[in-house]
């Protein structure tokens, strides 16, 4: 084995999948900013693909590639450490692989029938074949059903591999995790006429994903990601894993309340979910804690300089992002009349960012230093640059836009909703005022921005120890 | 146990810093917060059932109602007010037409992907306004224009478009006839579910009398 040659053959039949996975999250990745691109530009000129790429689909198709992405990135990152921590091979690496090529082949027709057919009459058969309709699980039905037999199969390879192995701290927590998070798909697997009803489920599947059970698996990957890049001892990371499980289901799960103010649900949500919401925060600064001290505590001594930038990147973005952004406006006296404008979207693009892309990239670089025969990643390291610059353009082009779009949603709960009383003249008249349309131009110019930044990162991805001929250094404490 | 080496952080000794406590912890939060939302989804359930006593959600048959927004000063919100008989398109409605009609209309708006546009009671995109109260929206003028108003809107939103000054325009999500009742329908049917004062500080277009006369 030579370090720097990509040596695919090396890796373990669990790697190689993930190595599949995290080919086609990347190329999403790159999707969802191009439809990203288009539906911000569209804010600017309406004109633009209208009729023939409608915002509504555009913005169909970035949010659903993220979603998707993210989730191939959860995905591989768990078949990549599964072998290691369970210490035995994977159970049906046949069946994982017919999974893996059958879940992608139905993103593709699912991506396509979006793009082409679009839209279909007001009947179920469209539900079923076309589109949801419902924002984020816009996947028709069958492919619902395609997914929850797919995660079937991934969740036995994943379970299985650790029966026949060994257990431990991760694996419980990743386990029970998995369960749930396939669990609470099925929530969002049925029609009603009733639309308070419709949302309230609607959101089991979208809060106790992205705000629970997600969290809970990123705690799980960085536990396992701490351990390879910073040596930390297994009992501290299992340890503060459990901590960050009684702290984020204990906030989160009722902290799904904040999506129950407005919705024709009781008002007692207003309570609970105001409370359990504002607490959400507190499991991301433990999570902060956790890394910078292990890091700290180890002088920062890695043998894989670009993954623990990211693992930093994402202890912060999850807190600032997810935590800081998200409580701004979760309390219902400012939820009023924030709910339903660009605060949600400024809060949306830097949690989703700070706390699932950063954390997926940074595994990815976990993963391609073993694909270069653990080549070296750390100081001094042969076109080095393509990483910093990535990192650096994707972060002040993510925190530009939040910011813009921060803007723009002080400005419109302001003149739209606290001023002129949510009517649709109300609606067009803050959709209008100039510094509205100037944060647009802010977003769309730092979108811009991060999707240099995703080129280089990608380059550097297929790039990155292929001039290096030094292995990585041991980590002995 | 071991005794711990040097390197490692002597307070893991302690049991509040112990593996086994936290598991213990995450195990039983998680059992407990899990419950109380099982219980409160029970309750809520019963509550927005469309027509339960709670009256959150009205019966679909409200469409043959006229529908207010009003401030109440008990509740120090915005609730909607169920008004005298106001039949959608002249004609009224039993329970079970009122429901199929407002089902056509949501299966519509969620076949033409309108929420990756507009909100639904705040949910969704922020390209177009929220449908929260769209029937009451004073854009359409007054009363007795509103459904034609609405009707040919939906039927051509470019030929008919309602810019406010902008060019955001809506494209022609090229609707059936039946489609069009359905959608505005379940749009009536929404203005009237309370949503605990969202939006606040709405004003109702001018519409007759709220007063069903039975009402003490």
């Amino acid at each position: 084995m030579t370090a720097g040659r990509v040596d695919y053959a090396s890796l373990s039949a669990g790697q190689q999948l993930a190595v599949k996975y995290f080919v086609v999250a990347m190329a999403l990745f790159l999707a969802q900013m191009l439809f990203g691109l288009l539906a911000a530009w569209q804010f600017l000129d309406p004109e633009f693909l209208f009729g023939i790429v409608d915002f509504n689909v555009n913005r169909m198709v970035h949010i659903n590639a993220m979603v998707v992405w993210l989730l191939y990135g959860f995905i591989g990152s768990i078949f990549w450490l599964v072998e290691d921590e369970a210490g035995v091979p994977l159970v049906g690496c046949k069946l994982a692989n017919i999974t893996f090529w059958v879940l992608t082949v139905a993103v593709a027709i699912v991506v396509v029938v979006y793009l082409v057919v679009q839209s279909g009459p007001g009947d179920k058969w469209t539900l079923w074949f076309i589109n949801e309709g419902r924002e984020y699980i816009e996947a028709p039905r069958w492919a619902d059903i395609g997914i929850v037999l797919c995660m079937g199969a991934i969740f036995y390879n994943v379970a299985g591999t650790f029966v026949r192995g060994k257990w431990s701290g991760i694996a419980g927590v990743l386990v029970l995790d998995l369960i749930a998070l396939a669990g609470l798909y099925f929530a969002g697997m049925f029609y009603t006429t009733n639309l308070p009803l419709d949302q309230y489920w609607w959101w089991w599947v979208i809060h106790l994903w992205v705000e629970a059970t997600w969290e809970v698996m990123v705690g799980c990957i960085m536990a396992w990601g701490l351990m390879k890049t910073l040596a930390t001892p297994r009992r501290i990371v299992t340890t503060w894993l459990y901590i960050e499980v009684a702290l984020m289901f204990g906030s989160g799960i009722l902290g799904l309340g904040h999506h129950y103010f407005w919705i024709g649900t009781p008002e007692y949500w207003l309570g609970v979910g105001g409370f359990f919401s504002a607490l959400e925060p507190i499991p991301l600064v433990a999570m902060v804690v956790h890394a910078v001290y292990d890091a700290g505590r180890h002088s920062f001594r890695s043998n894989n300089h670009p993954a623990l930038a990211w693992l930093i990147a994402h202890a912060f973005g999850n807190f600032l992002g997810a935590g800081v952004w998200g409580f701004m406006q979760t309390l219902p006296q400012i939820n009023l009349y924030t709910h339903g404008t660009q605060w949600s979207s400024s809060h949306g693009h830097l949690a989703f960012f700070g706390a699932y892309v950063t954390i997926i990239v940074a595994f990815i670089y976990i993963a391609i230093q073993k694909l270069r025969g653990d080549v070296w990643m750390s100081a001094d390291l042969r076109g080095g640059w393509r990483w910093k610059w990535s990192l650096a353009l994707l972060h002040v082009g993510m925190v530009g836009m939040t910011i813009a779009l921060l803007i723009a949603g002080y400005e419109q709960s302001f003149v739209e909703r606290a001023v002129g009383g949510s009517t649709w003249a109300a609606y067009f008249e803050g959709q209008t005022q100039p510094w509205f349309v100037e944060a647009m131009w802010w977003r769309m110019g730092f979108g811009v921005l991060m999707t240099a930044g995703l080129v280089i990162l990608l380059v550097d991805l297929l790039r990155i120890g292929a001039d290096e001929t030094r292995t990585s250094k041991s980590l002995d404490r | 146990m071991a005794e711990p080496s040097q390197d490692e952080d002597p307070s893991g000794r302690e049991w509040w810093a112990s593996e086994d406590f936290w598991r213990k912890c995450a195990i039983f939060v998680t059992a407990g917060m899990a419950f109380v939302l099982v219980v409160l989804t029970y309750h809520t359930h019963t509550v927005i059932l469309a027509g339960a006593e709670s009256g959150r959600v009205p019966a679909y048959s409200v469409i043959n109602n006229r529908i207010g927004y009003e401030f109440n000063d008990d509740r120090n919100m915005m609730v909607p007010v169920i008004g005298p008989l106001a039949p959608l398109f002249g004609e009224a409605l039993s329970e079970d037409e009122a429901r199929a009609l407002v089902d056509h209309g949501k299966l519509t708006v969620q076949a033409r992907n309108c929420m990756n546009c507009h909100t639904l009671l705040g949910n969704g995109a922020y390209y177009a306004p929220d449908l929260t109260k769209a029937w009451l929206d004073p854009g359409w003028g007054n009363e007795e224009a509103r459904e034609l108003l609405m009707t040919l809107f939906l039927k051509d939103p470019v030929a008919n478009a309602r810019t406010y000054g902008t060019n955001r325009r809506m494209p022609n999500p090229e609707l059936t006839d039946d489609e069009v009742r359905g959608v505005i329908a379940y749009l009536k049917w929404m203005s009237a579910i309370d949503t605990n004062g969202f939006p606040s500080g709405f004003t109702v277009l001018p519409q007759g009398t709220l007063s069903t006369g039975s009402e003490s």
